[in-house]
């Protein structure tokens, strides 16, 4: 509220960005009642980077996310995501970001095409635009036949790529996924990596929660929540020099043995 | 200017690609296709016919202590009438209680012994007639029946000579203006559509949103800078569209097996309908913005539906409501349905004539659907 100078120049000015940063936090915090879900967290995203957004179950991670694409109202703390704030310019930040939740939320009744075809346009796109990038969509997932049939039928590593390839057809600044690779066999979340791959490439920012520690390798940077808090922060190499530890399972145990957050 | 241009025409756009998500969603629920056309055919077909206010086949156990010849006529006037079933003859009261207690008979009959002399010698006799009165109306519709056919037996028995001698009698002859044959149907059918346009204009759309809560979609559209009023629309023309082919087929069908046409102009009743079906389908996003299951919201749209379906006057008048029901009817947009429907099917009422009703539903239309909108939250 104090600061709507700062919103109304940042609004006005489409690239926006003064500070270069993507995703930018300043003790960002959500409580809900007496549980604080998120507890004061600051970090920032540069573009181009693949964040890892790291914790154990119920440390928060989905919870600060859906604070940043304007699902969820933070209680206090500052944030902007592309540039905008995350109280008051939650259309802006939405015009600017991809989404893939962690529980499947594409249309299951529409096919890959039909589904492909409604975001673009809710995200603006034309007709023709939709079309070419439809083809390179299909093209990369390689899907054959399967293109013409509902999603429900889809087998569920192919539904999770398609979400994927949902989330960034808009070209979005930022794609936010939500355990991607949740219950995908090894070779499928090999694959899958190699789609984010790809969308970084093209400059999308990435920025995404996962439980498995192999993939915390193929992150820039990774930033480990224990009970809401961000405990450690930095790239994969030295993360493992400071917790001096193997690999990143060896850093991620001796955080999370520190939480005292119990879920039953 | 050029921007809000482009704004606009961006949120068309917008609209156009949620309908043809909708329009999919829709044709390939092949129950909700079916539902399409079987709720109107079937209800139109069946319910004139087996929901009347008419009380046909009442039991009836005549208790006749006299043998008469007159006792035995006034009985097979009675039976003849086609209201009445003849149950059984009892030999005593007692026995024709006994049959209402089993169910039996609705209404005993007695008549007492000596009828025929006391007609003859004294001009008069008394006759008793019992009802069993759990179903109110069958009972009371019943008795009257039963009391018209005993007054027309008395009349024509009364003999020549004193008929004569009472010069002044009124003869009341009814004209029933409308409905000139109190056609039960004439009365029921555009009902029956009205009960119709509201539940394929309600029930869908409350269910529809919370659908989308429970399977996760929701999610998807809320992270996308999709206007709100924009995602409510989507949502509202295809149920709105919806409601009016319904309303179509149940017109066609009214036709078809009624011969039944509107004495006044189609085009007053899908002016009014518009604003209905935008009204229901405004109650049932609204429900949907508050529900979290599917089940909530069906319970929570069956609870109002029944409470604007019997306070409609549809089945019962609400002139014969007490007065805190009568004013709760006011803010019952079915009311004013059932009201136009009859107005322009029976009386043939134009344009000015139903504009109150129309100006109160397009009110309740505004209200719901601002509403809707309001209540419907991208961000939790």
């Amino acid at each position: 509220m104090k600061s709507s100078d700062n919103h109304i120049t940042s609004s006005s000015d489409s690239t926006g960005n003064p500070s270069g940063f993507m995703i930018e936090t300043g003790n960002l915090t959500k409580k809900f009642g007496d549980f604080t879900a998120v507890d004061h967290i600051s970090f920032q995203v540069s573009k181009g980077e693949i964040f890892g957004f790291l914790g154990a179950n119920g440390a928060g991670k989905t919870t600060a996310m859906r604070m940043l694409c304007g699902l969820l109202s933070p209680t206090s703390g500052k944030g902007r995501v592309a540039g905008f704030d995350i109280y008051k310019e939650q259309d802006n930040i939405k015009r600017n970001i991809g989404y893939m939740s962690q529980r499947f939320s594409l249309y299951e009744d529409l096919t890959v095409k039909e589904n492909m075809r409604l975001f673009g346009g809710i995200y603006g796109m034309d007709n023709k635009d939709i079309k070419t990038k439809t083809a390179d969509s299909l093209q990369e997932l390689g899907l054959g036949s399967e293109q013409n049939l509902l999603v429900k039928y889809l087998p569920s590593g192919i539904k999770q790529k398609v979400a994927f390839a949902v989330s960034v057809f808009h070209s979005p600044k930022i794609v936010f996924l939500d355990e991607p690779t949740g219950g995908v066999d090894p070779i499928a979340r090999r694959k899958f990596w190699e789609m984010i791959y790809r969308a970084s490439e093209q400059g999308i920012t990435i920025f995404v929660t996962t439980h498995y520690m192999d993939e915390a390798e193929y992150c820039n940077r990774v930033s480990m929540m224990v009970d809401g808090r961000i405990d450690a922060l930095d790239s994969p190499v030295n993360l493992r020099t400071q917790f001096n530890a193997r690999n990143m399972d060896e850093v991620f145990r001796s955080l999370a043995r520190k939480a005292k957050r119990i879920f039953p | 200017m050029n921007e809000n241009k482009r704004k606009i025409r961006s949120q068309w756009s917008t609209l156009k690609f949620l309908l043809q998500k909708e329009f999919l969603q829709i044709f390939r629920d092949k129950t909700i296709l079916k539902m399409i056309i079987a709720l109107p055919v079937v209800q139109l077909l069946i319910l004139p016919w087996a929901a009347t206010f008419e009380q046909r086949n009442i039991s009836l156990s005549v208790v006749d202590n006299d043998h008469s010849t007159f006792s035995r006529k006034l009985t097979e006037k009675i039976t003849s009438s086609g209201y009445f079933r003849l149950a059984d003859y009892s030999v005593s009261y007692s026995q024709a209680l006994t049959a209402v207690e089993r169910n039996d008979a609705d209404l005993i009959l007695e008549i007492p012994y000596r009828f025929e002399d006391d007609l003859i010698r004294e001009q008069s006799a008394g006759i008793m007639i019992s009802v069993n009165a759990v179903n109110g109306q069958k009972a009371g519709l019943g008795s009257a029946y039963l009391s018209q056919i005993i007054n027309d037996f008395n009349q024509e028995i009364i003999p020549p000579d004193v008929q004569s001698g009472r010069q002044n009698r009124i003869n009341v002859v009814p004209y029933y203006r409308y409905n000139t044959q109190m056609n039960y149907r004439n009365y029921m059918v555009p009902g029956i559509l009205v009960m119709l346009v509201t539940l394929i204009g309600g029930v869908p759309a409350a269910l529809n949103i919370v659908k989308e809560k429970e399977t996760g979609t929701i999610e998807q559209i809320n992270v996308t800078p999709i206007p709100k009023a924009i995602f409510i629309l989507g949502k509202l023309i295809p149920f709105w569209m919806m409601g009016l082919l319904i309303l179509t087929i149940g017109l066609i069908v009214a036709f078809i097996v009624y011969g039944l046409v509107p004495a006044g102009r189609l085009f007053n009743i899908y002016i009014f309908a518009f604003f209905y079906l935008l009204t229901f389908s405004g109650i049932g996003l609204l429900i949907s913005t508050y529900s979290e299951t599917q089940q909530q919201a069906m319970f929570v749209a069956f609870f109002f539906l029944i409470i604007f379906f019997l306070l409609s006057g549809l089945f019962t008048p609400i002139s014969s409501m007490p007065h805190y029901a009568q004013a709760i009817t006011r803010f019952n947009p079915v009311r004013y349905f059932v009201e136009v429907m009859r107005l322009v099917f029976m009386k043939g009422s134009g344009f000015s004539d139903i504009m109150p009703q129309l100006l109160h539903v397009i009110g309740f239309a505004v209200f719901f659907n601002g509403w809707a909108v309001w209540n419907y939250k991208k961000t939790s």
